[in-house]
């Protein structure tokens, strides 16, 4: 519930930046603090910062010593979900992808388990709205495309999805491993805070050049022209295969939902 | 940024035809809901030869589905989505008397020129400030499809809802206005 109706205080941050360069314009400008204002309201009021509340995303990092009695990891994430979504006043948004008759209670949620050293289990919450994820892709280059390959694939990715996934935005993009590890890369690469540092130098580099190129577009916020189209581009990478350079990019809405408690 | 607008629907013909692409207008009385699920519905209707469950002459389309409302308050979260996947939908409902579509995102080139064709224009809101918006909606009720939950009809009254005209009626675009504007050529 709680990573629906507060925003991040690196979020705000952002925000705030942007407002204040010089570059940015009035729409712009104004754009930005009526989103402040609204983060205001959510945080305040406890309602959502927008209406979609997303698909519940759970990761789970269970450590190799820690044992769980009793019922299901998955049975207790969705019990959690389907609490959390009705008396959040969430919307529920789930559906059969055919019929399209809603589940009513946003289950079943996405789990993405993960083995780590230690007897401690952490819950990572990352809820993804519909418009920003429709927006994601993941496409297998080729190797010589390399890195120049890579940055024009996310720049012309972000050019596409324009207004529709609630820009300011964050870029998260993967390269390396499989489609289905790419795909998680580029999710996770979501979870660095705002402002961090890539300890990576190359990539480090790369994500200013992208977040760069993103901006020079002169989208800006919520597509209407201006300098912050994007507050940051965070990139993971892993090996690959010889054949292969597998690439996923994965955007988020202004409204950039995480939280994480370890039990 | 220029004043805004104040307009009240059902529009008129003249109202829609003096907006411009970049000019910011506040809304007032009733607008309609309605999302990709609804609008197959809607056309299927239309299709048959049947009236849709509610006038559409001059009135306004919003694509919204919107979150649940806390006890004592009116309606959740009620900010838009994207309007692409309605873009299928949208010509078929202008030729009926649509005057006015609220939702974010770029239109299919078919819709733009449909709106210049039956004098309709597309309005974006802000994406993503759900919170905000749902405070100038002052009531809502059901019209139909209650069993699509967030995405059924519903007809809103609004006060001072601000949206911004993106595709006017001459077939501007302000998210291609906006990229001119300031764009950086490296």
């Amino acid at each position: 519930m709680d990573t629906n109706y507060y925003l991040g205080e690196d979020v705000l941050q952002a925000f705030r930046r942007a407002m204040e360069d010089e570059g940015e314009s009035p729409t712009g400008k104004s754009i930005l603090k009526a989103l402040l204002k609204n983060a205001e309201i959510s945080a305040n009021e406890q309602v959502p910062i927008c209406q979609d509340t997303g698909f519940a995303v759970v990761y789970v990092e269970v450590g190799q010593d820690a044992r769980i009695e009793g019922a299901l990891l998955e049975d207790a994430v969705n019990e959690g979900v389907r609490q959390g979504y009705t008396e959040g006043y969430l919307r529920k948004s789930i559906c059969d992808p055919f019929t399209r008759k809603n589940t009513t209670d946003n289950t079943p949620a996405v789990v993405i388990t993960d083995i780590v050293p230690g007897d401690k289990i952490k819950i990572i919450m990352a809820p993804k709205g519909g418009g920003s994820e429709n927006m994601s892709r993941v496409t297998m280059l080729k190797p010589s495309e390399g890195l120049k390959g890579i940055e024009d694939f996310v720049v012309q990715r972000a050019n596409e999805a324009g207004s529709n996934p609630c820009p300011p935005v964050l870029v998260g993009v993967g390269i390396g491993g499989t489609s289905e590890k790419v795909a998680i890369l580029a999710r996770r690469a979501l979870f660095r805070k705002i402002g961090s540092v890539n300890p990576d130098p190359e990539l480090d580099a790369s994500e200013r050049r992208v977040l760069r190129r993103i901006n020079n577009l002169g989208m800006g916020p919520q597509g209407l022209g201006g300098r912050c189209y994007a507050m940051a581009v965070h990139i993971e990478k892993f090996p690959c295969h010889i054949a292969q350079l597998p690439v996923a990019v994965n955007i988020c809405c202004h409204a950039s939902r995480h939280k994480e408690i370890t039990i | 940024m220029s004043e805004p607008v104040r307009l009240t629907t059902p529009l008129k013909e003249e109202d829609v035809k003096r907006l411009r692409a970049g000019d910011r207008v506040l809304l007032n009385g009733a607008i309609y809901t309605a999302r990709d699920a609804a609008h197959k519905r809607l056309v299927a209707l239309l299709d048959e030869g049947k009236a849709l469950p509610f006038d559409i002459k001059g009135q306004i389309i919003y694509y919204v589905g919107p979150a649940p409302a806390k006890p004592g308050q009116v309606v959740g979260s009620a900010g838009p989505t994207t309007s692409y996947r309605m873009d299928q939908y949208a010509p078929r409902l202008m030729e009926v008397g649509m005057r006015g579509m609220i939702g974010k995102g770029n239109r299919a080139k078919e819709v733009v020129e449909a709106g210049c064709k039956h004098g309709c224009v597309y309005f974006a809101a802000i994406g993503g400030a759900g919170a905000l918006i749902a405070r100038c909606i002052k009531k809502v009720d059901l019209v139909a499809y209650e069993d699509l939950g967030p995405e059924a009809v519903r007809r809103m009254e609004v006060e001072d809802f601000e949206v911004v005209v993106v595709n006017d009626v001459e077939g501007n675009d302000l998210y291609q206005m906006g990229k001119k504007l300031y764009a950086v050529n490296e």
